[in-house]
């Protein structure tokens, strides 16, 4: 952040805000202007959360916010208010005991820099939870909104079918639903 | 932090958040989702001093469906209304327009209303506002009042909205018996601003053809054993078209003196006049990642394909009895 002239700092709208994130509430002040993603970052020291674009395109921010996936980049703190933020570290933050979307990216080599893991953690978990049993394609259209300069996606589409794998789903367009067309 | 210095507000009744508006018209922006607001912000390219965020105000996230109309309040996500059965069944050209705004985490947060609002030509749903013939309810402290599309939008990203007024909610009419309609879009990348999008509401004279029940079923995840092909007998009797990306607001063309009185197995017959009269019709501009020539000549071949669609029988998506397969 560049520095402000004092008037300057004295003149910036402030409010204190109540949010709730990974289940504890947090009863900060912040400029108003400061953004979800700053805020988790910086206030609330998550720094799990990436900022990548801060326009909304690269999907890094992915958080979520009531359990839908959402771009902290592209919502104010203030406004975040009165829902349940989830971040990466809310769905696991255990290196010994990782969550199933993040063991599923160790099995399937998921990830090399990390960067933009975290978004797709986010985007992934909630995407499994509603659809249990992911076509590749949907898979593909899933994770469509997080870009990834490292793996080139193979891998991550195979994430989200070895999510939906442990998770009890089959993942594999095996089950019935989503079942390729087979020549008899 | 990247937006310059503002105060939010966070008004809980519209009446509030009237008076808001009425007191800060001159440096004041209503948000909503914040989808294109937010990057406006960040890049700095706006810098209201006030922001009255709405997402807390009660009484706008009403969605129904009828016969008649889909009416969205303001604070209905595009992904909310995308999912709706029931606006599916009324008129599915929303559902497969919302399926092109942008990625579904942008979709989570953004309202369609507000899209509306930011009259983008390179939205989605301004255009379906207009090409449904839809309306929006607008409100401030003097009063109501309700607009057309056309009334709505004045340029690129201008509407005709006082500062101190407030869409509360938008209206799209349903779909009637023996009307289909449909929208495709060609986008870089998956989620990106189309490079060219159409939207079609075609209309026949059999309501077998296309009836309210059955619309569902001929527009996603067809299945096949479900139906025969009972009324595949029909003539089109009117056709209209609205685009994105390629004109400078939702402009709609109607094209029924090229259509009208062709039987929906002949359409392949009338494909290549209506792609001529609407590449005549829309104004594109280039830019660094297609021309505006290129932009033209896929806009008429995404409308014809639409066009072809349309004119199956119903259940029969992708296996048409007419032409065998395409």
């Amino acid at each position: 952040m560049t520095q402000m002239s004092a008037a300057e700092a004295a003149a910036e709208p402030r409010s204190t805000i109540r949010l709730s994130v990974n289940g504890k509430d947090h009863v900060l002040d912040v400029p108003d202007r400061k953004l979800l993603s700053d805020v988790l970052r910086q206030d609330l020291e998550l720094t799990g959360t990436h900022v990548g674009c801060e326009h909304g395109v690269c999907g890094a921010c992915t958080v979520q916010l009531d359990g839908d996936p959402i771009r902290s980049c592209l919502i104010f703190a203030a406004s975040a208010q009165s829902h349940e933020v989830t971040t990466v570290e809310g769905i696991g933050d255990d290196p010994e005991n990782p969550a199933d979307v993040q063991q599923a990216f160790i099995d399937s080599h998921g990830l090399q820099c990390g960067f933009c893991t975290p978004g797709f953690i986010t985007t992934i978990d909630a995407f499994v939870n509603e659809n249990p049993h992911p076509s590749e394609e949907e898979a593909r259209e899933a994770i469509s909104g997080n870009l990834c300069r490292c793996t080139g996606y193979q891998n991550i589409v195979k994430a989200v079918q070895r999510t939906a794998e442990l998770r009890g789903g089959c993942g594999q367009d095996c089950c019935g639903k989503d079942a390729p067309e087979v020549s008899q | 932090m990247k937006p310059s210095p503002l105060r939010i507000h966070r008004p809980k009744t519209v009446e509030d958040t009237l008076e808001l508006l009425a007191a800060h018209a001159s440096d004041g922006k209503i948000i909503a989702g914040g989808q294109s607001l937010v990057p406006v912000l960040n890049m700095r390219l706006a810098s209201p001093k006030n922001l009255i965020d709405i997402t807390a105000v009660e009484g706008l996230d009403g969605l129904t469906a009828t016969e008649t109309e889909i009416t969205v309040g303001a604070l209905v996500s595009h992904r909310r209304l995308e999912r709706d059965p029931g606006a599916a069944c009324a008129n599915p050209v929303l559902g497969e327009a919302l399926g092109h705004v942008a990625h579904p985490a942008i979709r989570n947060r953004g309202t369609t209303v507000g899209s509306i609002a930011h009259a983008d030509p390179n939205g989605e749903m301004p255009m379906i506002l207009a090409l449904t013939g839809g309306r929006v309810k607008v409100r401030s402290l003097t009063g109501t009042r309700t607009l057309t599309a056309d009334e709505l939008n004045v340029g690129p990203l201008e509407t005709s909205l006082e500062p101190e007024e407030l869409i509360t909610e938008a209206s799209f009419p349903s779909l009637q018996p023996g009307q289909r309609a449909g929208f495709d879009e060609l986008a870089r990348r998956s989620g990106d601003y189309g490079l060219a999008g159409v939207g079609l509401i075609m209309s026949t004279d059999n309501t077998d053809f296309a009836s309210t029940s059955d619309r569902a079923d001929y527009v996603d995840n067809v299945d096949p054993a479900s139906s025969g092909a009972a009324g595949t007998a029909a003539t089109i009797t009117g056709l209209k078209a609205g685009f994105v990306s390629v004109t400078d607001t939702p402009d709609i063309i109607e094209l029924d003196d090229v259509v009208a009185g062709t039987p929906v197995d002949r359409v392949d017959t009338i494909v290549d006049a209506v792609a001529s009269a609407i590449k005549d019709f829309i104004d594109p501009e280039g830019d660094i990642h297609a021309s505006a020539d290129y932009r033209r000549h896929l806009t008429g071949v995404l409308a014809g394909r639409l066009l072809k669609r349309l004119s199956r029988p119903k259940n029969a998506r992708g296996v048409s009895v007419l032409s065998g397969g395409q």
